[in-house]
């Protein structure tokens, strides 16, 4: 049986419901549209309803750390292609033995876990460091990024925390949608960009406070100046900012 | 924008970069106040310079005047530079303008001394104190203190700051004085035990009262200069372990040094000896996550680290008798001394081998460095059978596995 879902975290651990409901074990789950199941295999549509999706939720509560249950979120955001199967099948072993779907790393699925995690939890990390904001006329501070994966959903509170006086935008241009935090909450949007995302890296000067392009520029003199030339190490340079995050890095544009 | 402050800033920022501390970790400052910022995680590298060293704060000296004049230093007295002095303001809004745009995880200031030391601590207190009070700024500060300043003016310091740092620069005192002779260990020791004193009594206090004022939570820290004076590794990192044992420091720095200036005090180094840095960066590391002494780290015979391997593998050629470990039956401490085997993966090993006989396949799997660590295993059915436990012949193998690793320079 194959399970097609929405494409939602809801609509997979509503899947995994069905899944228990009719004991129908899967040869694959995947999202509509995207996967095209082989021929003879039979496909079933999921149709996502919160109610199964908690239940499945809770379930897991109870038997696992809440760190855990939140992996199993985090794996969902890499978008790694396995990703629905191997959640899957994780919550299969956990209840049959949460000890050792935890910490038997000589187990391929649970190092996988932990691996993919742990990508995750590098990605947010640099997601943390590399947004930019640039502050615009009507004081909204806005930064553009081009993650690796999904991490909007995990990097939120990072910056309500530390930004909580001032409102932002953060936008992941590849996936098209941010959040926005306004003083008190924070939301996903989406902006209308006419096609044109290149935009994003820079936003034009008429819409940015008069102070910007010099603090770009200050900064931009910070970085050259406190580079030790006599210590010169390019590779060890990319390695801890691969290219692709250069065009949102104010001190790094240009010099590719 | 003013040029002038653009100058400013490339001056003193270039003349404070030769500190390499930019630890922005290990304080617990939350915005309790709706305010700006927060200093609560793991500190972020916000950036890398080229040569590969992490952007986390704003380093800068407040000014580049002094009126002292130590060889080793770009800003002393006797150097033709050009010098600037930031306003108390120019420092203010720089930090707060680069933290909203997320450049930085806060500031590090630092300062020439200028007048005495408390007329210099006062002004970095100042504006420490302007941050926190009026800009409700809750990021990072990290401040210099300056030897000789007063307690009072360190006190206020700590209340402001999340973390300290006296720099002892070079490591020993026989050669301070003859690199900079109006320099003397006391002085440096002695605010560093007022701060230790006062960092502890503020540990204590927040075990009774949750609430009890911040005093640089973060600790404090020092900078050794290495290679501008004839110290030993062995010297280098006794005086490290005393200084985390006995001052109770967070973090110890080590500086290859760069010659900036040409005098006759000073060795006349081609390279700074980068090399040499990184191994007393991994020797230290071993000291304070992996139960190393100091002194298992090099003997009496051989006072400095090994450059061509590292001092984990180098421990353990010295010490056949430790090996081989047996992964699936000895303790955690043992396992964390096999080369190739770090803190993660040692974990794992405990956790996992509850539930049955781990393999080779397994640990390489985990993300362990086969190729080092399987000189020093046993009891693990393994393709690589080792018959005889030759050090020399082994670290030969460890050599060319670890050379190109040395030449990238990472550091774990
Ligand atoms: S006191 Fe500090 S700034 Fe002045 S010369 Fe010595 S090291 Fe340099």
């Amino acid at each position: 049986m194959v399970y097609l879902y929405d494409g939602t975290y809801e609509g997979l651990l509503t899947a995994v419901f069905e899944i228990y409901a009719h004991k129908q074990i899967p040869e694959a789950i995947g999202e509509e549209g995207k996967i095209t199941p082989s021929l003879f295999a039979e496909s079933e549509k999921v149709i996502t309803q919160t109610g199964k999706s908690e239940r499945v939720l809770k379930k897991l509560y109870q038997i696992l750390p809440a760190r855990e249950v939140v992996r199993l979120y985090r794996v969902f955001l890499s978008e790694n292609i396995e990703r629905e199967m191997l959640i899957y099948r994780f919550i299969v072993l956990a209840l049959g033995d949460a000890e050792l779907a935890l910490s038997d790393f000589r187990n391929l699925l649970t190092l996988k876990m932990k691996s993919i995690d742990k990508q995750m939890g590098r990605e947010v990390h640099r997601m943390h460091a590399f947004v930019r904001f640039q502050r615009t006329a009507d004081d909204i501070w806005f930064a553009a990024i081009e993650p690796d994966f999904d991490v909007m959903p995990l990097i939120g509170h990072h910056f309500k925390q530390r930004y909580a006086d001032q409102r932002w935008v953060i936008y992941d241009a590849k996936r098209q949608y941010g959040l926005y935090y306004d003083l008190s909450r924070m939301d996903f949007i989406s902006l209308d960009f006419s096609q044109d995302f290149s935009q994003l890296t820079s936003l034009s000067e008429n819409v940015l406070h008069e102070e910007e392009t010099s603090y770009q520029a200050l900064w931009k003199d910070y970085f050259d100046s406190v580079n030790i030339k006599a210590r010169k190490n390019l590779k060890l340079h990319i390695r801890h900012i691969p290219k692709r995050y250069w065009k949102y890095l104010f001190e790094k544009q240009g010099s590719y | 924008m003013n040029e002038r402050l653009r100058d400013k800033l490339r001056i003193l920022s270039d003349a404070a970069k030769y500190d390499v501390s930019c630890a922005s970790s290990g304080s617990n400052r939350t915005n309790h106040n709706k305010g700006l910022g927060n200093a609560t995680g793991m500190g972020i590298c916000h950036s890398y310079t080229e040569d590969g060293r992490c952007v986390s704060l704003l380093k800068i000296l407040l000014t580049n005047y002094c009126i002292y004049d130590c060889a080793y230093c770009v800003s002393r007295k006797s150097n033709d530079v050009k010098r600037a002095a930031f306003t108390v303001q120019e420092v203010v809004d720089l930090t707060i303008n680069f933290y909203r745009r997320n450049y930085i995880e806060g500031l590090f200031l630092s300062s020439g001394i200028f007048k005495n030391a408390d007329f210099t601590m006062e002004r970095l207190v100042c504006i420490a104190k302007k941050l926190r009070t009026e800009h409700k700024y809750n990021g990072y500060i990290h401040l210099k203190a300056i030897p000789g300043a007063s307690d009072e003016l360190l006190y206020e310091a700590g209340l402001y700051a999340d973390r300290l740092s006296v720099n002892l620069e070079i490591p020993s005192e026989k050669s301070l004085k003859k690199i900079a002779p109006e320099k003397n260990f006391k002085e440096v020791y002695d605010p560093m035990n007022y701060l230790k004193e006062k960092i502890q009594g503020y540990k204590e206090e927040k075990k009774q009262l949750r609430k009890a004022p911040l005093f640089s939570p973060g600790g404090q820290s020092t900078q050794l200069v290495i290679g501008a004076s004839p110290e030993t590794d062995r010297h280098i990192l006794s005086l490290s372990d005393s200084l985390y044992q006995e001052q109770g420091l967070k973090r110890v720095y080590y500086s290859g040094y760069i010659p900036v200036n040409n005098d006759n005090r000073l060795p006349a180094l081609v390279k700074p000896p980068l090399i040499r840095e990184n191994r007393l960066y991994q020797a230290d590391w071993l000291m304070r996550f992996y139960g190393f002494e100091a002194e298992e780290l090099t003997d009496e015979t051989r006072p400095n680290l090994d450059l061509q391997i590292d001092p984990k593998v180098s421990w353990a050629l010295r010490n056949p008798g430790f090996f081989p470990v047996d992964i699936n039956k000895d303790s955690y401490e043992m396992i964390l001394r096999v080369p190739g085997i770090g803190v993660k993966s040692a974990q794992m090993i405990i956790q996992s081998r509850k539930h049955g006989k781990i393999r080779e396949e397994h640990l390489r799997r985990m993300g362990i460095a086969w190729k080092r660590a399987k000189y020093f295993l046993c009891n693990i059915q393994s393709s690589f059978v080792l018959k005889d436990f030759h050090p020399q012949i082994i670290r030969q193998n460890l050599i060319s596995v670890t050379h190109q690793i040395n030449n990238q320079l990472s550091l774990f």
